[in-house]
């Protein structure tokens, strides 16, 4: 087994999940890059205030553990983990509440 | 941000308003605003209790209008258009909005005025509607609403400068208290009076159609006006560490949604009951006024019971519309709607489509128009077809009669549960079975969304206000009574004509009981008679009828006369028939307002026939499977 690129494949995967909205736990603030979703729902969460440069923070999860809450512009939206994992952020360090 | 719209993001200079119509008076004014401004507050407000709800054509976008007679011009029409977000025509409620505002929805006055409503708290997001609404060019005030709780939570915001940067009048007001709405009158009598007068400033509007501009222009339009947000409010986010808690979320879910029910059908049901025994009193009073001729029979016999039989759930139907009318103006359905969408999401809906299929247990027709709130419209219509299978309170005396009159009474399960009840149980089991596997039998075919997004807003916390739960129930309860009320009535009138042709002929020598006899062989299968027959017929108005119908029937043969209507079915039907009926009426679609209202929801004929074809064949196909099983075995 090569062991360089099971590490190499992990430590992608990793960057890959901090930069995915859904993988930021609860509390955590971060800045959205973009939306990797299709027109008419990218469009709609950006009239929502999903817009690139719009911090987000994350209030809570659904009793279930998805939907998530998320606080933008003032705003609570809830999504499911299927679509927040295409919002693509910038975590800020400094974001703890 | 330092400046407004920069010229990489393609702002587009555009001149100020000028009516596109010939200068004069005003006669339609649109309204318009996001989802949560507190629009429809608003439209009460002004319009009073005269107000005209109906479907657009050719979308299932409802369409309220009304004068605008809470300010004092009744001459002035107002039209309230769909919650939205932008007039990116990416939803059908935003294509409607586009085309009311452009003029181009046929039957639909083109406005003459803009009424532009923004929640004054989160006014940085609410600006991004006005780029495009003031694009338009039309003459538009805007409005700040909730301007009270701005106050309150130390928010700020400048009418003054923001009417300079935005070209147009600007105003506070507050649509639950009613302030403000003088700013209206003035803005219209303006507008009216003088012809339209050039503005002399010139508008920079972002470019249309690019969120990301807007957010700029509105973010650059706040901060320029020294737009202070309010803080927001605590105890929304402290209630929803409690109603959204784990453990206690769930619980507190459950005993809503057990309170609901019990409510409709401890309060409500006996409501029904004694609105139905004065209906029929009053039936009984008129009648011999009418002297005993075929126009009395047709009167009271036909039409009065008919519409008594729709009428008679009102009660209900309006309990429900307060309940949900409550949750929702309280800001807790949406809440609801988190919890349950987890459970909602393994057939293929979202958490949307729980409190409708909840309140089909009472009655299908508030369910079914009480599912505008899911916005995906294949969702939508998947509840709206499967709405009918949970077991609705007009499945209730067929099913009594039937476990009273077949089941012993005896105990299975210590003393609180019996045969009887669990014979109910399962039938009300039945139902629930039947609507989630159809639900999730359509999402994977025909009404299959390849990407539905569950995007949920979470209002905040409100005291709903009397006034508005009380204008929404009466709304609700016009659309029922008209959509229902009159295909009832066409549908009464033809029954009756066919059970009274031949004239001076009894039931079973009538039209009707001809066909009964003529489809005997069909439901021979089943278990049932001729008698059946009829009363599967009659039972097409609404489900309770047959029973009415069986009661006439057994009456008037010779063979069961003397004898009760339950022991003239136990004389005339098999176990396996008896069953075989209550799981056929579990299934079957016995329902014309239903139907109508489906019909008025989907503004098509096709799902209601779908509707109607595939619940009366899975209910064909159950109660034959019924009676088989239980003649077999038994």
């Amino acid at each position: 087994m090569n062991h360089g690129r099971w590490i190499s494949h992990q430590i992608h995967a990793d960057v890959k999940k901090l930069n995915a909205l859904s993988e930021l736990s609860v509390g955590t603030a971060a800045v959205v890059e973009s939306l990797d979703l299709p027109d008419e729902i990218g469009h709609q969460l950006m009239h929502m205030g999903f817009t690139p440069e719009a911090r987000v923070v994350v209030i809570r999860r659904a009793p279930a553990g998805d939907p998530t809450v998320y606080s933008i512009d003032g705003f609570e939206i809830a999504l499911r983990r299927e679509t927040a994992r295409f919002i693509r952020v910038r975590p800020q360090q400094d974001g703890r509440q | 941000m330092n400046d407004c719209c920069p010229t990489d993001t393609g702002a587009a200079l555009l001149d100020a308003p000028v009516s596109p119509r010939a200068p004069g008076r005003i006669r339609t004014v649109a309204l318009v605003g996001p989802p949560n401004s507190g629009k429809s507050t608003l439209f009460n407000r002004l319009t009073g209790l005269r107000q005209k709800v109906a479907n657009y054509p050719g979308v299932t976008v409802e369409q309220h209008f009304g004068k605008l007679s809470g300010i004092g011009r009744s001459d002035l029409i107002l039209i309230d258009l769909p919650g939205i977000y932008s007039l990116d025509s990416y939803s059908e409620d935003a294509r409607v909005a586009v085309n009311v505002l452009h003029g181009a929805m046929p039957g639909t006055p083109a406005p003459d005025a803009v009424l532009l409503v923004l929640d004054s708290l989160h006014l940085r997001r609410q600006l991004m509607l006005a780029a495009p609404v003031l694009s338009l060019g039309l003459p538009t005030l805007v409005l700040l609403n909730m301007s009270d709780l701005m106050a309150t939570r130390g928010g700020e915001a400048d009418t003054l400068a923001l009417a300079k940067e935005l070209g147009v009048p600007v105003a506070k007001i507050s649509a639950t208290r009613g302030t403000g709405l003088d700013a209206i009158s003035h803005f219209l009598d303006s507008k009216s009076d003088a012809p339209q007068a050039h503005h002399a400033t010139r508008l920079e509007l972002p470019v249309v159609g690019n969120a990301r501009s807007y957010r700029q222009w509105a973010t650059g339009i706040s901060t320029r006006t020294k737009y202070k947000a309010p803080l927001s409010s605590e105890w929304t986010r402290k209630l929803d560490e409690f109603l959204l808690h784990r453990v206690w979320g769930p619980l507190l879910f459950l005993v809503v949604v057990i309170a609901v029910f019990q409510v409709v059908f401890t309060i409500g049901q006996p409501l029904s009951d004694g609105f139905g025994d004065i209906l029929k009193a009053t039936g009984d009073k008129i009648g011999p006024y009418l002297g005993h001729s075929w126009v009395e029979s047709l009167l009271i016999d036909g039409i009065w019971k008919g519409v008594a039989s729709v009428l008679v759930f009102l009660p209900q139907i309006l309990l429900l519309f307060l309940f949900i009318g409550v949750l929702e103006d309280s800001g807790y359905l949406a809440r609801a709607a988190l919890i349950a969408d987890r459970v909602m999401r393994s057939i293929g809906l979202n958490g949307k489509a729980f409190i409708p299929l909840l309140s089909a247990y009472a009655c299908a027709v508030p369910a079914i128009m009480a599912t505008r709130t899911i916005e995906n419209k294949r969702d939508r219509f998947a509840t709206i077809l499967v709405a009918p299978f949970m077991t609705c309170s007009a499945r209730l005396p067929i099913y009594i009669l039937m476990i009273a009159a077949f089941i012993p009474n005896r105990r299975i399960l210590g003393d609180f549960f019996g045969m009887r009840a669990a014979v109910m149980l399962s039938l009300y089991l039945l139902g629930f079975l039947a609507a989630f596997g159809t639900a999730w039998l359509l999402k994977s075919s025909i009404l299959k969304t390849a990407s539905a997004p569950f995007i949920l807003e979470l209002p905040q916390y409100r005291l709903p206000t009397v006034r508005s739960l009380g204008l929404r129930v009466m709304d609700r309860g016009k659309v029922f009574l008209k959509q229902a009320g009159t295909i009832i009535l066409c549908v009464t009138v033809v029954l009756w004509i066919l059970s009274h042709v031949p004239f001076h002929s009894d039931l079973p020598q009538s039209v009707i009981g001809h066909v009964g006899r003529w489809i005997e062989p069909v439901i021979r299968p089943l278990g049932f008679n001729w008698k059946i027959g009829i009363g599967l017929l009659s039972s097409i108005v609404a489900r309770e009828v047959i029973v009415g119908t069986l009661g006439t029937l057994y009456g008037a043969d010779p063979a069961t006369q003397s004898l009760g209507l339950q022991a003239a079915l136990r004389h005339d039907l098999t176990l396996g028939g008896a069953m075989a009926l209550v799981v056929f009426f579990a299934f079957a679609m016995q329902c014309t307002s239903t139907l109508a209202i489906v019909r008025r929801e989907t503004n098509s004929w096709k799902w209601p026939a779908l509707q109607f074809g595939y619940m009366s064949a899975l209910a064909y196909a159950a109660a034959f499977a019924t009676n088989q099983i239980i003649t077999h075995l038994f």
